[in-house]
């Protein structure tokens, strides 16, 4: 699967107009140096060659270096992944936190009012575009009511001792409290405009799954029973209807990774979708090689733990 | 004798089946009234779409540079831009170009991804593996990431980028058409064509697609909707529509690159853009979602 990922990606990459070495000598450089260049960095060789040269580094974890900065792209991957990670993870955890509890209680009380709205709510959390919610949330709580900060991580005049690279667990460890409040003040609205789309996708799929195994049989059993309602939902229902909830918050976190090319670029996030932009922008073949590979990577990886999951929750499946 | 009484008979019934199934359609899709204003506020982004030039007060491209940021006024509606240009002209000027990319790049995708479900579906075995195995390895991308790759090869523009969405969507397209196919594959009626002599192309467009248009129209429709936010998301990153084109994620996006300015006293350029672009996508969610209930009699209110 990846190596049918990684060979579209190299294939396309280099279906890119453009090329590298001139760009990165500029308009003034003579044919000779442009020449020695592509030498240098393998160009000169036919594709298919130049795939296998790369395939035969990155198994080794070498994805080449970026064009740009000079530096190995998996270092600078490395370097930016916490940050996306931090935000992903924390956008996530919102959407999963708001998201069950909402989409449970509407099931519940399906066709009340609070489901009704919940409903139109959710399908507008799908239909807005991100930006534009970023931009929004600026407005409302950075300009306005100059409640949460941005664009960044930290304030320029914070620093934190940098161990594992995330803002809140470097913070913690080094008993820097100030900061790790400043870091989640500064986390709540990426996360949220990151968020919103998991979130709202959540809310539907759990109270569509909510709604399907409260008409199940062992449902109105348990009732039957007398088991106290409350147990009914959260023991007997929920646990079956997370199995759906679980493979759509996995396939989000997919999109999330989308989502965050968009956020990090409004909010100067310094994060793995920023880079992903700028290498865009730039031509460097091998850092958009190495972001589409470790997104693609990220999403096989996480496919993988939501089977995991579904063992867990489902003691039928075992492997 | 007997026999062709008993048959006339059965599609005697099945026609009254399918008529008042289509009229049970009919009526669940207009009782549900999310359906109806979305297909209501569909119908009204259409007409000013087309009316355009008639309906804009001002050339959407007209600027006034002494009148940057100006709010909301009677004579602007809904204010100015960070060149001073009409916000109203321009969000009506926008739904032409915002509707036909959302529309070209599903009518890719749909044309794409019918014929690789009707192939994979009908055919079977290797070609079903082949095909299907090419379409997970798209879905193995992030969507928008995908779109963004493939716009850089094919050079940043607005028709590229209806391209790039189209070919992201074909999978999930391909997806319902081939197991909506598979469902109709082996029922009666294609057995009937097969006995009557039809070739396969003959019976693929007689019998299997006309029964899995249902799902088809459904998916399209939401694809519609989330066709229309990355075109917009597209233009945000540089790679879609670009300034001066009143394109909507092209407007927030000329909004937010003008700097923080626009935070402060040019917030309605952010706010109605925005509105546009949300109000159509959600009209267009309202109706995708209806479609499916009305169709679905389980999920019937």
């Amino acid at each position: 699967m990846l190596l049918g990922v990684s060979i579209i990606v190299f294939f396309m990459v280099r279906a890119i107009p453009g090329d590298p070495a001139q760009i990165l000598l500029g308009q003034t450089a003579t044919q000779e140096q442009v020449h020695q260049l592509r030498v240098q960095m393998g160009l000169d060789k036919p594709v298919p060659i130049q795939y296998l040269l790369f395939l035969k580094d990155a198994v080794r974890g070498d994805l080449g270096t970026s064009i740009v900065t000079g530096r190995p792209v998996t270092e600078e991957l490395l370097v930016r992944l916490p940050a996306t990670l931090e935000l992903t993870m924390f956008a996530m955890f919102i959407a999963v936190l708001v998201g069950v509890p909402v989409g449970v209680i509407s099931a519940v009380k399906q066709y009340s009012l609070l489901d009704k709205t919940t409903s139109v709510l959710a399908l507008t959390g799908i239909s807005m575009p991100i930006f534009w919610l970023a931009m929004i949330l600026i407005v409302i709580f950075g300009v306005n009511l100059e409640l949460l900060p941005f664009p960044g991580r930290l304030g320029t005049d914070t620093t934190i001792t940098a161990i594992t690279g995330f803002v809140l667990v470097d913070s913690l460890l080094t008993l820097n409290f100030s900061a790790f409040w400043e870091g989640i003040l500064y986390l709540i609205m990426p996360a949220i405009a990151l968020g919103t789309t998991a979130m709202a996708v959540v809310v539907r799929m759990t109270r569509s799954s909510m709604l399907e195994v409260m008409g199940e049989d062992y449902v109105r059993t348990a009732r039957a029973k007398g088991v106290v309602p409350w147990r009914v939902v959260f023991k007997h229902a929920l646990r079956n209807a997370m199995l759906p909830t679980v493979t759509v918050i996995g396939l989000q976190v997919g999109l999330l990774m989308g989502g965050s090319v968009i956020t990090e670029t409004i909010f100067s996030w310094p994060g793995v979708g920023q880079i992903a932009y700028e290498s865009i922008y730039r031509r460097d073949y091998a850092m958009i090689q190495g972001v589409v590979l470790y997104a693609a990577a990220l999403f096989v990886l996480i496919n993988l733990l939501v089977d995991v999951l579904y063992a867990v929750l489902d003691p039928r499946v075992r492997y | 004798m007997a026999e062709t009484q008993v048959q006339q008979d059965t599609s005697a019934a099945s026609g009254v089946k399918t008529r008042s199934r289509r009229e049970d359609f009919v009526r669940a899709f207009f009782s549900n009234r999310l359906a109806l204003f979305g297909g209501i506020a569909i119908s009204i982004f259409i007409l000013m779409a087309i009316f355009a030039p008639l309906v804009a007060p001002y050339d959407p491209l007209a600027q006034n540079l002494t009148e940057k940021f100006a709010g909301p006024s009677l004579a602007h509606p809904f204010g100015q831009d960070e060149l001073g240009r009409d916000i109203l002209s321009r969000i009506i000027y926008g739904a032409r170009i915002s509707l036909t990319a959302g529309l070209a790049a599903v009518a890719v995708a749909t044309v794409v991804g019918t014929i690789v479900g009707l192939v994979a579906g009908y055919l079977g075995r290797w070609p079903d593996s082949l095909l299907m195995r090419i379409m997970d390895v798209l879905l193995a991308f992030p969507s928008i990431l995908l779109a963004i790759v493939i716009v850089s090869i094919l050079g940043p523009s607005l028709p590229n980028a209806m391209l790039a969405i189209g070919i992201v969507f074909i999978p999930q397209i391909a997806r319902v058409v081939r197991s909506a196919v598979i469902s109709v594959r082996e029922r009666d009626y294609i057995e009937a064509e097969r006995a009557l002599g039809a070739g396969d192309v003959q019976i693929v467009f007689s019998g299997v697609l006309p029964n899995s248009m249902a799902p088809l129209i459904v998916q399209a429709t939401l694809t519609l909707a989330t066709a229309i936010l990355d075109i917009a998301a597209l233009s945000f990153l540089g790679l879609g529509a670009r300034a001066p084109s009143p394109e909507w994620g092209a407007m927030l996006t000329d909004a937010f690159h003008s700097g923080y300015g626009v935070f402060v006293e040019g917030q309605h350029a952010i706010i109605f853009p925005g509105i546009a672009i949300a109000l159509c996508v959600l009209s267009v969610n309202f109706v995708g979602d209806g479609l499916r209930d009305a169709m679905d009699p389980r999920r019937r209110g």
